[in-house]
């Protein structure tokens, strides 16, 4: 799949292959090329070049076939500011053929849900960002769809929504709904996804399990935190010298992370640095965060303060 | 008995799950998304104090401003004037059609609808249709505004219901125009600044205060084919019970010229969204 805007190749040859009954996370900085993906394939723009088949149907040709079977929430809320919940999503209940009788039934058990029926009479100009997300979510539900987009659906929400909003999609996978979803957020695709592609520049810089992401930057990774910051450079001598990779420090003046291809390596190293009076305020070793795999794959945190740098430009 | 209440998915969120109905049909998306149009009519009443504004002040202050030296007398004028009004109204406060079409589809529920299966027409041509509660308290108004100033029509009841018919349907027509202003243009204030700067040609090159026979024939060869002074001419004949096929005719062959040039224009515009 190919699509530029002018000059700028928003989505560069993306090939992706998302199997029914999983979730999809298309992680990638702001700019990435996410965003057009998911237009593309909920028929909204259709592809410069490049076959995109959606539930065995083609992005142009087929593209009802598609829409009766999709459930799109975007980005910024899909819903409608100058009605109240409820007439959102009777209006969506609507469009989807239910009649006028159907359509409020089916809206006050998504109302009910969702938790929204307290307020499902208020205007949604008024709602907070979690119960906007709340409503976006539901509105997509109406038909359980077979796939269903979910475009950064947590952005810009508080830990207590971001965790309502996972429950929902786990809840959706449950029933059978296939979820492609995009984020920024690394713990947000470990937490959800089955499978990862890693969008950069509009191209597919890797792709497999969130694990198997993991491992192929390398095996595991030590992280320790020390007492002193005054020994930092004499932990991070020797923590070099005995794994035999670069040791990262951070904007922590205390933590100093490393890889690590051997378990043995790393108890050698700890040994190491208590042998020669470093003292470790904590110390863990485990499997690589998605951020680490970013900056490994890239080169560049994932930060996405980069890519809007460019936008602006 | 909980296999009563687990039956279907049996998950904690079946109520998430919904069998799936038949896809809607033009008309129901269409009238599905008018009834959207009166909701949000409803939950804003300052779009009816609009609608109030326009045809009291054009009747009080043209009215008796332009009456006595257009027509010889005030009441002589409010004959001919009236139905012009109602007419007017219709094309003034549904201008803002052209605000409402950009703001919608600068939206991201727009995407909302567009990933639907529905007729893709349904979401502007319900919007128009919907507006038609503003319309017809407007001319309501208009007519009641200009009973009070002596305005006496020969065509009764059925010649006035006939004259506000003709208004909505030409309003319909006009919209079009307003849509492409909407899509064409980047914000509501740019969208809603070019439908005042072709309102304004439109309605005031026209017969809508002085009968085009005072004009210079070249301009009379204009007005004959604006779309808004046909309508007045029906909507004058419809008022007072003189009014000819050929009126009306003409009149909605304006309206129907309207549909086909902006109409698929509009929906062009509409697609081409990215």
């Amino acid at each position: 799949m190919r699509k530029s805007y002018g000059e700028v190749r928003a989505v560069d040859g993306v090939d992706l292959r998302v199997s029914a009954g999983s979730v999809f996370g298309l992680l990638g900085p702001n700019g990435a090329g996410k965003t057009t993906i998911v237009r593309t394939l909920a028929t909204l723009i259709p592809p410069d070049s490049g076959e995109v088949r959606v539930l065995g149907h083609d992005v142009v040709r087929e593209a009802r076939a598609i829409r009766d079977r999709i459930g799109l929430t975007g980005q910024y809320s899909s819903v409608d500011e100058e009605l109240s919940g409820r007439d959102n999503l009777v209006l969506l209940s609507r469009l989807r053929g239910f009649s006028w009788g159907a359509a409020r039934r089916r809206t006050g058990e998504l109302l009910a849900t969702f938790g929204l029926e307290e307020a499902a009479s208020r205007l949604v100009r008024t709602y907070s960002g979690g119960m906007r997300r709340r409503l976006d979510i539901a509105s997509s539900m109406i038909v359980t769809p077979d796939l269903m987009f979910l475009d950064e659906p947590t952005t810009g929400l508080d830990p207590h929504s971001r965790n309502q909003v996972w429950e929902l999609v786990r809840g959706m996978v449950g029933e059978g709904a296939t979820v492609l979803l995009t984020t920024q957020y690394l713990d947000e695709a470990d937490q959800l996804a089955d499978r990862i592609a890693v969008i950069d520049h509009g191209q597919v810089i890797a792709d497999g399990t969130p694990v198997e992401l993991k491992r192929s930057v390398g095996s595991s990774v030590l992280r320790v935190r020390l007492r002193d910051a005054g020994q930092r450079d004499t932990a991070e001598r020797m923590l070099t010298e005995a794994l035999g990779t670069a040791v990262h420090t951070g904007a922590d003046r205390l933590e100093l992370t490393a890889q690590v291809a051997a378990e043995e390596e790393a108890t050698l190293a700890l040994a190491g640095l208590s042998g020669a009076g470093i003292g470790l305020a904590e110390y863990a070793f485990g499997h690589a965060t998605l951020d680490q795999v970013f900056l490994a794959l890239t080169g560049h945190p994932a930060d996405g303060s980069r890519a809007e740098t460019e936008e602006a430009a | 008995m909980s296999s009563v209440v687990e039956a279907g998915p049996g998950r904690g969120m079946s109520a998430l799950a919904a069998a799936r109905p038949t896809r809607p049909g033009a008309l129901s998306s269409t009238l599905t998304f008018a009834w959207r149009a009166v909701q949000k009519v409803r939950r804003d009443p300052t779009q009816i104090l609009e609608a109030l504004g326009v045809p009291i002040m054009f009747t009080l202050v043209f009215g008796f401003l332009f009456g006595g030296a257009l027509a010889g007398s005030t009441s002589g004028y409010m004959q001919f004037y009236i139905p012009g009004i109602v007419v007017f109204t219709g094309i003034m406060i549904s201008m803002r059609i052209g605000a409402v079409v950009n703001l919608d589809n600068s939206r991201e529920v727009t995407d909302r609808f567009r990933a639907l299966a529905i007729w893709r027409p349904a979401a502007i041509v319900g919007t128009l249709l919907g507006n038609n509660v503003l319309y017809v308290v407007g001319c309501a108004v208009a007519v009641a505004v200009g009973l009070a100033v002596g305005f006496r029509p020969d065509g009764g009841v059925l010649g006035l219901l006939a004259t506000i018919l003709i208004t909505l349907v030409f309003v319909f027509s006009f919209s079009w125009v307003y849509v492409v202003c909407g899509l064409a243009l980047k914000s509501p204030t740019a969208a809603l600044s070019a439908c005042q700067a072709i309102v304004f040609p439109v309605s005031f090159v026209s017969n809508f205060f002085v009968p085009q026979e005072t004009l210079p024939g070249w301009l009379q060869a204009v007005v004959n084919l604006n779309p808004f002074a046909l309508t007045i001419t029906a909507a004058r004949g419809l008022a007072h019970g003189t009014a000819t096929a050929g009126e009306v005719g003409a009149a909605l062959a304006g309206c129907a010229a309207l549909v086909a040039i902006f109409a698929p224009l509009s929906l062009f515009l509409y697609r081409r969204r990215a």
